[in-house]
């Protein structure tokens, strides 16, 4: 502990954390600018020196140093503070342990009725509750709210399912995104070639998926942590590839006429969409179909969210949980490890199969360049910024990074900057994720009446 | 067998670039068990500031010998400014926590780096002068041009500088006792902070002139080289043994054989795809690479 903190002074605990930040502000704006000066020095050739293509000349833009240096020096501050901070609840935290937890009524005012709401008889009527808005929603918002709804639920479906790879059993898998190819050519060939319905495709896009990530499961199995992430990575690049250079696939062109999903072969935006728009029921240029693959999708994440919940909490679950814990230990207590990695890279897979099927039937085209490298950083930092291991964390990340896109238009430039950045930064300051998930706990209550 | 020998010597040259970034990520595994993601990422910032130093050097009039060796120190310098700033931020605050969180950081610095580049520079491909001078004893209908016969010499002589430096200076022993057991290297006075950051260092530069030299070979750079060059480079790391510095080399050189052959006599497209599933097959049936040690984990 001591070489990582050696330069930061341990504070007292009962000295309040803001005082004593401004008590050594100069001290912080010193190093800030020292930072700054650094920073400036760093980015200079790159910042401000850009080659022209155009005239092979180079550009000078003297102009950016100084927003360099604001950021360098504004961000310094912010990260010396939260390093700090980070630092000091940590001395807090080892003080509190030897003296003990702090009483119940010093945990935050108002937290009788947080634990009120949150109890847990209420929370099948929160679940109803959530649920019937949420099936309201096609009905009175556009057809892009729709379809962004509809990758959301996706991204939520594919977060749960590498939650389960990374997040539960703690392998590493950065090629998660070959799945969801896989389950998308599936439908996509199958439609394309046979005419094979998207209630057919579905489990067979699954099969497929599972199938392989039991075929890659098999030759890495002896590999742990570095290595298993740089063969899954090796194994998404090169299902691209194949994708890309295959005849069969159409290459880099891709599959395009892909069928949507059918209901009984009701063609619903003939029948049953003019009722519905004259009933101003619904907007007038919404596509039904879409509209039906939001309910499939929507069924679809509340059966994972059910499976995967029950998954954690069964005698597999657990086994995962012990994999990721360690895996020497694990094996020691009798747990099969081939068989706990197998299936969880196995189930993980099934759902980028079932995700990349409604993708397909979404988007009715579908091309390599929908499944590069950088979609399976996209489900890694939903897992991430989630909370690895905890179920709301996951699809609170999903929705916050697919929406927050969405919004931000005018930030699509920096999307990917912020995404690393992010990654970056919560691993600093909060590994645990925004919703970390917590282990159920079993408490040894002794008995009340023992002394007289 | 004319063809044979243009993609020996493709692969030679493939094999010696490989080596040098895969260096890189061997000793940062030696040293603290981490894939430095980002390192593919500091062979890409190499390249870039060589071509502007290049660019504007060239336009004060500088050519030659001094231009190249000119170019390289300042493309050394800013990339190993790169990496120390990289490892400070991004690694040093996690060194104590789970294994899965400092790769995640990696990866998000690799991503970050990726698109700052982007952002800042473009996205287009842009012009490598080649900036070697002409050899005198390399003719036009030699074996190999002027820019393969400076790679593999580079390589080489970087190899050899490398191997000295870690065996015989003192940062060297430093180097080889933290990576052996870092609580009794602390014990015995060495510091830790200051060995990992020279590591991070050492792998910059070497980086960085793998960088320039690619950049003379393949005549255009853009921000995205250092994704796939990071990724081959330590798929050749991992087939040698991560960890071992001999291995890097020679997991280097089979991968650009491989490479080079498969793109020869098989297909250009799956040039890429060899890597990779060699590197699938290698591990299956040598978890630990051709050099390296299988360890026993103890509880």
């Amino acid at each position: 502990m001591s070489i990582n903190h050696s330069k930061e002074t341990h504070y007292p605990a009962k000295e309040s954390f803001l005082s004593s930040f401004f008590r050594s502000l100069t001290e912080e704006i010193k190093a800030a600018l020292v930072a700054t000066l650094w920073f400036c020095f760093l980015t200079l050739p790159l910042v401000c020196f850009r080659i022209n293509a155009n005239t092979q000349k180079i550009d000078y833009l003297w102009e950016r140093l100084p927003k360099v240096a604001i950021i360098a020096f504004v961000a310094t501050l912010i990260w010396r503070f939260l390093r700090k901070r980070l630092s000091f609840s940590h001395v807090k935290d080892t003080l509190d342990e030897v003296s003990g937890p702090p009483p119940d009524e010093a945990r935050g005012p108002g937290g009788s009725w947080v634990t009120y709401l949150m109890a847990a008889k209420h929370k099948k009527l929160y679940a109803i509750l959530a649920l019937a808005f949420l099936v309201t929603i096609p009905f009175w918002v556009s057809p892009y709210v729709v379809m962004i709804l509809i990758t959301a639920l996706i991204y939520i479906c594919l977060g749960l399912g590498l939650n389960i790879v990374v997040g539960v059993s703690g392998l590493l898998n950065l090629g998660y995104v070959a799945f969801y190819a896989i389950g998308a050519y599936t439908y996509a060939l199958l439609n394309h070639s046979f005419g094979l319905s998207f209630w057919i495709c579905l489990p067979l896009g699954a099969l497929t998926a599972t199938t392989l990530g039991l075929l890659l499961g098999l030759p890495i199995l002896r590999l742990s942590g570095d290595y298993l992430a740089i063969v899954t990575l090796g194994f998404g690049e090169i299902i691209r590839l194949v994708l890309t250079n295959a005849n069969f696939t159409n290459g880099p062109s891709g599959i395009g006429g892909i069928a949507p999903p059918g209901l009984f072969g009701i063609n619903l935006n003939a029948t049953v969409k003019p009722f519905l728009v004259n009933l101003h029921l619904m907007h007038k240029d919404m596509d039904l179909n879409k509209v039906l693959i939001f309910f499939i999708m929507l069924l679809m994440v509340i059966l994972t969210i059910i499976c995967v919940f029950r998954l954690e909490n069964s005698r597999l679950g657990r086994a995962w949980l012990a994999l990721r814990e360690d895996e020497v230990a694990c094996q020691a207590m009798g747990i099969n490890r081939t068989k706990a990695k197998l299936t969880a890279f196995a189930i993980g897979s099934t759902w980028a199969g079932l995700a990349g099927v409604v993708f397909a039937s979404q988007i009715t085209f579908i091309n390599p360049s929908n499944f590069t490298f950088m979609q399976s950083v996209m489900i890694l930092s939903i897992v991430v910024l989630g909370g690895m291991g905890s179920i709301p964390g996951v699809i609170v990340g999903a929705i916050v990074l697919t929406l927050l896109p969405e919004y931000l238009r005018g930030f699509a430039n920096y999307r990917m900057l912020l995404f690393g950045l992010l990654m970056v930064l919560m691993m600093v300051f909060r590994p645990g994720g925004l919703i970390q998930s917590t282990r159920q706990v079993y408490i040894h209550k002794p008995l009340e009446n023992k002394e007289p | 067998m004319e063809f044979f020998r243009d993609l020996f010597f493709s692969g030679l040259t493939k094999g010696s670039i490989y080596a040098l970034i895969a260096l890189g990520y061997t000793m940062v595994y030696g040293i603290i068990a981490l894939i430095n993601f980002a390192h593919g990422e500091i062979y890409m910032i190499g390249a870039f500031t060589a071509l502007i130093a290049s660019m504007i050097l060239s336009s004060f009039g500088l050519a030659g010998w001094g231009l190249l060796v000119l170019v390289a120190l300042i493309a050394a310098l800013y990339s190993a400014m790169y990496g120390f700033t990289v490892e400070k931020i991004a690694y040093k605050p996690l060194r104590e926590s789970s294994r899965l969180a400092p790769l995640i950081s990696a990866i998000g610095m690799s991503i970050f780096l990726q698109n700052y580049v982007q952002l800042v520079q473009s996205s287009n491909f842009q012009v490598f002068n080649n900036i070697i001078p002409d050899i005198s004893f390399i003719k036009a209908g030699s074996i190999v041009n002027k820019t393969q016969f400076m790679i593999v010499l580079t390589t080489a002589l970087s190899m050899v500088a490398l191997t000295i430096f870690i065996k015989k200076t003192k940062i060297g022993m430093a180097m080889r006792a933290v990576s052996q057991d870092q609580v009794m290297a602390r014990l015995t006075g060495v510091k830790i902070d200051r060995i990992i950051s020279s590591t991070f260092i050492i792998g910059s530069v070497l980086a960085a002139i793998g960088g320039l030299l690619i950049g003379c070979s393949m005549r255009q750079i853009d921000f995205y080289i250092g994704f796939l060059a990071g990724m081959k480079a330590f798929t050749a790391a991992v087939l040698g043994g991560i960890g071992s510095i001999p291995g890097a080399v020679i997991g280097a050189l089979i991968l650009g054989f491989a490479e080079s052959f498969a793109a020869g006599y098989i297909s250009s497209e799956y040039e890429d795809v060899v890597a990779f599933v060699l590197l699938i097959v290698i591990l299956t049936f040598r978890p630990t690479g051709i050099m390296g040690q299988a360890t026993t984990q103890k509880v």
